[in-house]
């Protein structure tokens, strides 16, 4: 493994299908019509020398040290500027060129540190570079302070360092005012946080307004510090460490977008994750969480030895590998013998690999012997994976990220992925800028409805719990005025299903006016709205968990599938259904057979074919009935018939809803074992703590959002010794049940040969290609499958189904008259766990209850006041922020801190098909306390508990044991 | 004297004549009038452009339009003592203006009518062939006008002098929802002020221009983008614009035509780059005034990204007697290239200074002494600079050569927007080169390298060459002309582009000017973080 060092083409690629031959250095070319001469001679493979051009942004102009002759014109003309030409013939390297550039150089080095040997950028610097390749040899003008002849040259070069922004430092006595950063933040970013300020040679970056960077509008994604060809913009474990000398394409283990990152190294230290610019799902961009919060890798917290005891309110003890795997199958036996097979069960990850859920599947099917296995999707994407599996056939999103570049109306409902998902985000608002227009909808004014230079188009800010009256109002509009798509109706859709889901959607009470009072958005806003979906041409939705963690969320992502269905927006670029998965490898749990009632690939357990396939395999019986779900688990296990579980990677006591409930249950149990990085909410409550590892201790492989399968690669030895799943295959050589992979590889190989959709997909073909999308097999592309429903639907006939709206149970009453939904922020991570753990937390250190003004004002609550929330699920207390952001009536809060206790109050309420937990309509009261409430006291005298049985546990192992 | 005839008399609202008093000598006029019961009409009229007798106050009698200047308060009671109303003569008398030989021996052809009317009277303007370019371009229609413009020969007035039929024939060519014609108005030039001039006294000329342009290549939108230093003209060009949409000439229906034409006046702030044309469009975008890089050109995507026309004041306002009397008529003015004519401005040291509009191919030598008259202290004419601030300094051995585009390029100098600044002998040609490098250091954009560093740099090697002699003082000439070189081929517009003009030309022509070192000089600025 040496360094991988992209190409720097210098501008960005034409997709013009028409080319231009020409003559660059006397070696023809041939190029797309509108690439620059820059571009045309990295063809060649000729570097013409650059600083202010990169290809990741639109070319500048600026530096001029590009400047190429061209035969029969006059002048010096910048090549990053100037087309290629047919019959150009073009000399990048003449003595005039020569005199200009090193003319040009001199000036720069005279406002310039001369500082190299101890410069953070020493040795990966383009200026040093340029300057070397330019052949500068002197700089008449005295550089910096200097004194010549009695004159001081004006300068910059001791300028202040703004050390503001924990993860990067910004120097401006190294600036050379390429604007790179400022670029970088509008073309990629969008977020428009750096300027230029001041004029001529006071020209400086300006975060904000001449801010520091973390008071401005900065959000740390890091695109001007890759962007920036000196040591002005660095990463500060750069200054710390020095410079890589080996890099390892990996990804990322936040979001669903699944970024693909260089992770830069010494040794097994990294020392930058930098977003690799043949990643197809990020194209080099990050955001604050992929790029810089990965110290919570090498945190003390890191849980890096086994730990067994027999009740929780014992102390832990440190034992060896194979002590604690001993302990933990005897319990599950132990456990099975008294109470039954089925008195067990496990729970896969969502942020482990493909490689190591399917093992913790089969684990739990053939060494457990039973289908009491479930994932964390079940309470974010489950009804995506039933509602769009009945109506087009397959549970996953329809589009490549890139897709988007060719909407022209953009439907997000539910989601905010300025925080949630922000490279996509990114991209997202490029395409606004251009010119798409955006619907919203949403209770809160999130970001994207009027962001730097995007601003919704609609806003339909509805109330928590009426998504499928909205959706249906639409559907209205659409069959009522004329707008259905006939023709692609008529010949991808079922017939008698939308007959019949026309009729539906037709009554009058399921017009836009009927729903204004159940909704609260404007009956023409709705149908302004519906009009400009259904015109399109491109139209593409995109999803979040606004639209599943409802009691209809199976419904809602119907009722989503029919009107793009209706409108004839799936199966092409630039349109789609979207889902934005969560987690970074949520996808790929689903897909590895995670559910109670599913094999590998979405294959109901009650198949004879296909389990007979998977019983050859494993060489062993499996059951035909589906197992329990995890609401169910807790149910049982409150029922007192389930006693042991297998937990890795997932936090259920943080994130799954009502908390004292799940407390509960798992009090109950005999046997919880926890398989994660640190001590998490769940692992106070269980018996055995066995070591995870993170993305960088082990190979495998994660799928994003886009179907699309990316590796893992380890960079550095598991801290505890193992990565996951060597700890599941030894887990399950201690039951009994013989498991031997040498490599995840392997494990691959095992799935690809048992699931069709997977049959393709193998480790060379992703270290050749990069990434394959499934289905992946002879009847695709051999990269697999972009676009989904290209001729028709997987399922054959797209369809329809009936969405009647049933209001929630979570209804607003006398007692309880406001409606609290949920969502993310930027810097945080879900429950937080590794986010909390980096210096994220210094943009975001508490969850706080955002509500409207009218409705503080109504009960005497200032912004920063604490506040009490209580619904019929219990009491919790919070910061209340008050901002016009929300909605009267509404209030909304985020889960990144266990000690909020936010799923405290978050009920039993979930989806009639799934059980998602409805998180997003929990009926609340809000008033100002005094003191946290009764369960944060309890919380937090057990929380004292359970971390000092753990340093107990730690100090003996100091002291010798 | 005639006490039952209404006279008119003409005291000029320009901001150069009200700059020495012409509305407090108008204000007077009206109430000496006033007093002595006479009964006469002050008509507020642009200035004749003979600016060394400003207030020139005007009487309109049987004979013509008798000319009186420079006229102050004190001296209104004496002119209506000596019956100025009926023309009679007075020490500050010069008789019929027409035949003044500073205005007689003009070619006004753009400038005709400045001076002569009200500039905001509509009924003036068309009394005085106003709208008729217009009039005949509708019935030409925009392929006809486009030949005609081209035909003519009229290239920018602005500086760059490129045909402005080529550019206007891009913009028809290109297709698009919108197109604009864009009026750059910013005349940050030093010494220059026809575009104020013709702003502030015949406004309706450009209007009518621009809305030639429009129909030419099919635009409906046009902006005058006007220096924020301009208030008078900004004012006088929103109300002629007012009136115009009200009398039909602008709007959705020109001119009863059925083609749209929209006019709007954007106020600049304060930078001179401003006045490049895509710093310009960045500026009416509401963006930083920072130049763009080229291609695309503005003509294809300009202003919004559309296709768009930039032309400046002189030349679009140049447009209706081209359109009226004809490109052959237009054309046969000037020499070689450069048809047509330049209405030049005298300005700096000279005594008498003002506007005056000739054919191409005169000399700069006949400019400065038949018509400026030389230095206004009456000291040797040590140095012109012609062409504005980016304009070289044309040495006497040079006067001599036609003022024409491509002469003067030959011999390394600039005719531009025609602007003349004279300097007598004291001019200390080191200081006015360092001078030419600090006014780029303080207008630069700051985008490119050659500019943005290399005029700070230029101001602290000139500051060396002061201070220094022998070979390090070589040495820092040395530097400076490769500066300049770098500058000349390196920068990304005219600013950094063109700044080494006044100071090789300087270094060239005035070389002892830039041998004595000198003790007193104030460092250069130091560090400005």
């Amino acid at each position: 493994m040496t360094m991988q060092h992209d190409i720097d083409h210098g501008t960005p690629a034409s997709e013009s299908t028409e080319t231009v031959a020409l003559s660059i250095d006397g070696q023809r070319v041939q190029v797309p019509r509108g690439t620059s001469l820059m571009r045309a001679a990295v063809e060649a493979g000729i570097q013409v020398p650059k600083l202010c051009a990169t290809d990741m942004l639109e070319p500048f102009g600026s530096c001029r040290l590009c400047l190429v002759e061209i035969e029969g014109r006059r002048g010096y003309p910048a090549s990053c500027t100037t087309p290629a030409e047919d019959g150009m013939v073009v000399h990048t390297q003449t003595p005039k060129l020569q005199q200009l550039r090193k003319g040009v150089m001199e000036l720069y080095i005279s406002d310039h540190p001369l500082d190299c040997l101890t410069c953070s950028a020493n040795g990966n610097c383009e200026l040093q570079t340029q300057a070397g390749v330019v052949g500068l040899r002197e700089v008449r003008y005295g550089v910096g302070a200097t004194e010549v002849d009695g004159v001081c040259g004006a300068h910059h070069t001791q300028s202040a360092k703004d050390e503001s922004n924990p993860y990067f430092t910004y120097d401006p006595a190294k600036c050379i005012v390429c604007n790179r950063c400022v670029r970088a933040c509008e073309e990629v970013q969008g977020t428009f946080a750096l300027a230029i300020s001041g004029r001529g040679f006071d020209s400086r970056v300006s975060p904000g307004q001449d801010q520091v960077f973390m008071d401005s509008d900065c959000v740390s994604c890091g695109a001007c510090v890759q962007a920036c060809p000196t040591a002005t913009l660095e990463e500060k474990t750069v200054i710390e460490l020095g410079q890589p000398e080996h890099s390892v394409i990996t990804t990322c283990a936040y979001c669903g977008v699944g970024c693909a990152f260089k992770a830069e190294m010494k040794g097994s230290t990294v020392v930058r994750m930098v977003p690799w610019k043949d990643g197809k799902a990020n194209e080099g961009h990050s955001c604050i969480k992929g790029r810089f919060a990965w110290g919570y890798a090498t945190h003390p917290d890191r849980i890096t030895r086994p730990m067994i005891r027999a009740s929780i309110h014992d102390p832990w003890r440190e034992v060896g590998w194979d002590e604690a795997l001993r302990y933990a199958a005897g319990e599950f036996k132990r456990i099975q013998a008294r109470y039954g097979k089925d008195a067990v069960g496990g729970i896969t990850s969502s942020r482990c690999t493909n490689e190591e859920t399917y093992l913790v599947q089969k684990l739990v099917r053939a060494a457990f012997g039973t289908n009491n296995v479930d994932t964390c999707a079940r309470v974010c994407h489950s009804p995506t994976g039933y509602g769009l599996g009945q109506t087009f056939g397959t549970s996953a999103g329809t589009q490549t990220f890139a897709s988007v570049r060719h909407a022209d109306v953009i439907l997000v409902i539910g989601a905010n992925p300025s925080d949630a998902h922000p490279v996509f985000a990114s991209r997202l608002k490029r395409r606004i800028r251009q010119g798409a227009k955006l619907i919203v909808v949403d209770p809160r004014r999130t970001e994207l409805v009027d962001a730097p230079h995007v601003r919704a188009t609609h806003h339909l800010a509805l109330r928590p719990g009426t998504n499928v009256a909205l959706i249906t109002a639409m559907a209205h509009v659409v069959v009522t005025e004329g707008l259905v798509n006939e023709a692609y109706v008529a010949e991808r859709c079922d017939r008698k299903s939308f007959d019949e889901w026309r009729d539906f959607v037709a009554r009058p009470e399921h017009a836009p006016e009927a729903f204004e009072a159940v909704t609260g958005v404007p009956a023409a806003e709705v149908r302004a709205a519906a009009r400009l979906y259904a015109q399109g041409p491109n139209s593409a939705i995109y999803y979040g968990l606004g639209v599943t963690e409802h009691a209809q969320g199976s419904t809602m992502v119907i009722g989503i599938a029919n009107l793009a269905m209706a409108c004839g927006m799936v199966g092409r670029e630039g349109v789609g259904v979207n889902p934005l998965r969560g987690q970074n490898n949520v996808q790929g749990s689903c897909d590895m057979g995670s559910f109670p009632h599913e094999l590998p690939g979405y294959r109901h357990v009650a198949d004879t074919t296909v389990r007979s396939q998977f019983e050859a395999a494993w060489g062993v019986a499996i059951s035909p009935e589906p197992g329990l779900r995890i609401p169910n688990m807790f149910d049982a296990a409150l029922a007192g018939s389930f006693k042991g579980l297998y937990c890795q990677g997932e936090d259920i006591v943080q994130s799954d809803p009502d908390t004292q409930h799940v407390a509960a249950a798992l009090g109950a149990m005999e046997c919880v074992v926890v398989q994660d990085i640190f001590l998490n909410e769940t692992a106070k409550y269980a018996h055995v703590l066995l070591p995870g590892s993170s993305f960088l201790e082990k190979d495998g492989t994660f799928t994003n959002a886009e179907r699309r399968i990316s590796r893992v690669r380890q960079v550095m030895p598991p801290l505890a010794g193992l990565a996951d799943w060597e700890v599941t295959v030894k887990l399950a050589n201690a039951l009994g049940y013989p498991m031997h992979y040498e490599h995840p590889e392997q494990i691959m190989q095992e799935i690809a040969a048992l699931t069709p959709s997977f049959a393709g997909v193998s480790y060379e073909k992703i270290e050749r290609l990069g990434s394959v999308q499934w289905p992946c097999n002879e009847a695709t592309d051999e990269a697999g499958t972009a676009i989904m429903h290209v001729g028709g639907f997987v399922r054959g006939k797209g369809r329809f189904f009936n969405t009647a709206y049933v209001p929630s149970d979570e209804k607003v009453t006398p007692r309880f008259p406001l409606l609290l939904t949920t969502g993310r922020t930027l810097t945080q991570y879900n429950v937080g766990a590794q986010t909390r753990r980096t210096p994220n937390s210094l943009w975001f250190d508490e969850d706080r209850l955002d509500i409207h003004p009218h409705d503080a004002a109504e009960r005497g609550i200032a912004d920063g006041d604490w506040v009490g929330v209580e619904s019929r699920a219990g009491q919790t207390v919070l910061r209340a922020r008050v901002t016009d952001s929300m909605q009267p009536g509404v209030v909304w809060t985020t889960f990144h801190f266990p000690e909020s206790g936010a799923n405290v109050i978050t009920t039993d309420s979930s989806d009639w098909a799934t059980n998602c937990p409805e998180y997003k309509v929990t009926a609340v009261q809000v008033a100002k306390v005094m003191q946290p409430s009764g369960w944060q006291q309890r919380f937090a005298a057990f929380d004292r508990e359970q971390r000092d049985l753990l340093a107990r546990a730690r100090q003996a192992e100091v002291v010798g044991k | 004297m005639s006490a039952d005839r209404l006279t008119t008399v003409y005291v000029p609202c320009d901001s150069a004549a009200r700059a020495v008093g012409a509305d407090e000598v108008a204000a007077a006029i009206a109430a000496c009038a006033q007093a002595r019961g006479l009964p006469v009409r002050v008509v507020r009229n642009g200035s004749r452009g003979l600016f060394w007798l400003e207030p020139l106050v005007e009487v309109q009698t049987a004979q013509g339009r008798v000319a009186y200047g420079p006229v102050g308060v004190d001296d209104v009671p004496s002119l209506f003592d000596a019956g100025f109303l009926d023309g009679a003569t007075h020490p500050l008398g010069h008789g019929l203006t027409e035949e003044i030989p500073y205005l007689a021996k003009q070619e006004r052809l753009t400038f005709r009518r400045m001076g002569i009317t009200d500039p905001l009277s509509l009924e003036d303007y068309e009394a005085h062939d106003g709208w008729q370019g217009l009039r005949r371009a509708l019935q030409l229609g925009g392929e006809a006008v486009l030949a005609e413009v081209t035909e003519s020969g009229l290239r920018g007035r602005g500086g760059a002098a490129f045909p402005a039929g080529i550019k206007w024939k891009t913009v028809r060519q290109a297709t698009a929802a919108q197109k604009y014609v864009v009026c750059n108005a910013d005349e940050g030039d030093s010494g220059t002020f026809s575009d104020r001039m013709v702003m502030e006294g015949d406004p309706y000329m450009l209007i009518e221009g621009m809305a030639i342009a429009g129909i030419a290549v099919g635009a409906t939108q046009g902006v005058v983008y006007v220096r924020a230093e301009y208030p008078q003209a900004i004012g006088t060009l929103n109300e002629a614009i007012a009136r115009a949409t009200r009398a039909g000439w602008l709007g959705g229906d020109v001119a009863g035509s059925g083609q749209a034409f929209h006019l709007t006046v954007r106020k600049a702030a304060g930078a001179y780059v401003c006045g490049e044309e895509t710093a310009m469009l960045e500026s009416i975008e509401g963006r930083r005034g920072v130049v763009r890089a080229k291609p695309p050109l503005p003509a294809l995507a300009g202003l919004f990204g559309q296709p768009t026309v930039i032309n400046n004041v002189i030349t679009l306002a140049t447009v209706p007697v081209v359109l009226a009397r004809g490109a052959g008529f237009y054309r046969d003015f000037g020499v070689g290239r450069s048809h047509g004519t330049l209405p030049f401005q005298l300005a700096g040291n000279v005594r008498h200074g003002g506007l005056v509009e000739k054919a191409f191919g005169l000399t700069l030598r006949e400019l400065l002494s038949d018509f400026g008259g030389g230095t206004r202290n009456g000291r040797p004419i040590k140095a012109v600079q012609v062409g504005g601030p980016l304009g070289a300094y044309v040495p006497e051995h040079q006067w001599d050569v036609p003022l024409d585009y491509e002469a003067y390029a030959a011999m390394g100098a600039v005719v531009g927007h025609g602007g003349i600044v004279v300097h007598d002998d004291r001019a200390d040609m080191r200081r006015l080169a360092r001078y030419a490098m600090a006014f780029c250091a303080l207008e630069s954009c700051g985008k490119c390298t050659p500019c943005r560093i290399g005029s700070t740099r230029g101001v602290e090697v000139i500051d060396r060459i002061a201070r220094t002699d022998g070979a390090r003082r070589e040495q820092q000439v040395t530097l400076l002309r490769e500066l300049c070189d770098t500058m000349l081929h390196g920068s990304l517009c005219a600013m950094g582009g063109m700044t080494p003009y006044p100071v090789l030309s300087a270094l060239d022509h005035y070389p002892q000017d830039f041998l004595a070192p000198v003790a007193e000089d104030k460092p250069a600025s130091a560090e400005r973080a």
